[in-house]
């Protein structure tokens, strides 16, 4: 790990945001400082070399794919995917007939693949509308296509087991060249869309929304920003879905949610 | 035994362990002064995706209380702090743990060098770095920044570990200050204790 200056980093985010509109200003530092940091690495490049190619469009796609952190499992935290489905869909489905999900920062999808099998074992993947963003175009692509390096399919396998699915993962994917292809139809109506949590206005009204994990990358000045988005993207009586090891607790917004799984971390929306 | 010379510079401390490490964490949270005055912050390597249970079994022998911090949860004195399973647990400037999923290092997540390289960021002199048997070399690295910041390291004895080839990795690494068996760790955590009376 190469020892970055802060005020590269203050040059990189001024550069990103005068000319493509990201803003990384209120990124968390620590690990900001490591993308680059593992940026330069991956790439053999010095620190100058990367100032200059960010000039560059054809580069930025490169940048944003590796700015971003796309570590994601199949149903990880299995517990977490059994309340949602002995839980918190059946309470959506007392107020609502139509189930409206969004995973923001859906990465390369794997957890709306998860999604899209919890409800197709409950009968409900009809009566769902799944939307799916990430501020990264590529990695939306890789999600689109459902393809997994097959090794990363016996961790995923082990998820779902423990998940408790009433099938086997194998069901849902068949292997080629090396690859995981997952069951398209799974995903056929779900919309992936290219959105920014930091400057991407509020588009919809949601019954439950997928955040986990992501938040962390930010600090607590973008998360209560993201989280006032995510508020007003809720149903009242919508849900919240964090990571296991994320808090609401240091937010302003916090008193609009009451917690209804403290161990998953599931919100719930009280207030307007 | 040894008389460490100790001072109250020191704002916190970090541990690293892997395979080998539990029975000796057991006995040093166990054998912690009470009211122990700085914060410790943890990184063992454990199972990924067991996310309960270890922090209950090495509470029950613990002096302080055992926290699994959260994102952005502030670090307190007289705390023990210990890196969630399945994320990376980092110091920052403002006192406080960030959590990370980022890829595994030294194939680990949560991974030592990570937490003992952030804490040595933000403490700098004032931290003791203290890394246990293990069986990869996960914390070599971290040691090195540790030291290089002015910090105080420490090492479990080889010739006392399960699996020597974490402290060894520290050794090769960096110079470490003390090599210990898990006895005279527990006698340095007393005699750091009498500096802040």
């Amino acid at each position: 790990m190469k020892e970055i200056d802060i005020a590269d980093l203050k040059k990189i985010t001024e550069v990103v945001k005068t000319k493509y509109n990201y803003d990384f200003t209120n990124y968390a530092m620590s690990s900001f400082k490591r993308r680059i940091s593992r940026i330069l690495e991956i790439k053999s490049m010095t620190m100058e070399t990367l100032m200059k190619r960010l000039y560059d469009p054809g580069f930025l796609d490169d940048f944003l794919n590796e700015i971003t952190v796309n570590v994601t499992e199949m149903f990880r935290d299995p517990s977490f995917w059994r309340v949602l489905r002995d839980d918190i869909i059946p309470g959506i489905l007392l107020n609502h007939q139509k189930i409206r999900i969004w995973h923001a920062g859906c990465s390369s999808g794997e957890e709306v693949f998860s999604m899209a099998i919890l409800l197709r074992e409950m009968n409900l993947l009809d009566n769902a509308s799944i939307i799916a963003t990430d501020l990264d175009t590529n990695i939306l692509d890789r999600a689109k296509s459902g393809e997994y390096n097959i090794k990363n399919m016996e961790l995923n396998e082990k998820n779902y087991i423990r998940y408790q699915g009433t099938k086997s993962l194998k069901d849902y994917y068949k292997e080629v060249n090396g690859k995981a292809v997952l069951d398209k139809t799974l995903v056929e109506n779900v919309s992936f869309r290219k959105h920014d949590l930091v400057n991407g206005e509020v588009f919809n009204k949601f019954d439950l929304v997928l955040c986990r994990n992501v938040m962390i990358y930010f600090n607590q000045t973008l998360q209560n920003e993201v989280l006032k988005k995510f508020h007003e993207s809720l149903f009242k009586y919508g849900y919240l879905a964090i990571g296991s090891k994320e808090s609401l607790i240091w937010c302003d917004i916090a008193s609009k949610f009451i917690i209804v799984n403290n161990e998953e971390k599931i919100y719930k929306k009280i207030k307007d | 035994m040894t008389n460490f010379n100790l001072d109250n510079r020191y704002k916190a401390i970090v541990i690293g362990g892997s395979a080998g490490s539990f029975q000796g964490i057991v006995k040093i949270l166990s054998n912690l002064p009470n009211n122990f005055p700085l914060p410790i912050i943890m990184c063992l390597h454990r199972l990924k995706h067991v996310r309960n249970g270890f922090v209950e079994a090495l509470s029950i022998k613990s002096i302080a209380e055992i926290v699994e911090p959260y994102d952005k949860q502030p670090i307190k004195k007289g705390k023990v702090y210990l890196a969630p399973s399945n994320y990376h647990m980092c110091t920052e400037l403002g006192h406080y743990f960030s959590l990370s999923t980022e890829e595994m290092i030294n194939n680990s997540r949560p991974a030592i060098d990570l937490t003992l390289g952030t804490t040595a960021y933000v403490f700098r002199d004032k931290l003791i770095g203290i890394l246990l048997s293990g069986a990869n070399r996960d914390g070599g690295l971290g040691m090195k920044y540790i030291k290089d910041r002015g910090g105080l390291t420490i090492v479990q004895d080889p010739a006392e570990c399960m699996i020597e080839t974490m402290p060894k990795a520290a050794m090769n690494a960096t110079t470490i200050d003390h090599v210990l068996k898990i006895d005279e760790i527990v006698e340095f955590f007393k005699q750091l204790h009498k500096q802040y009376k």
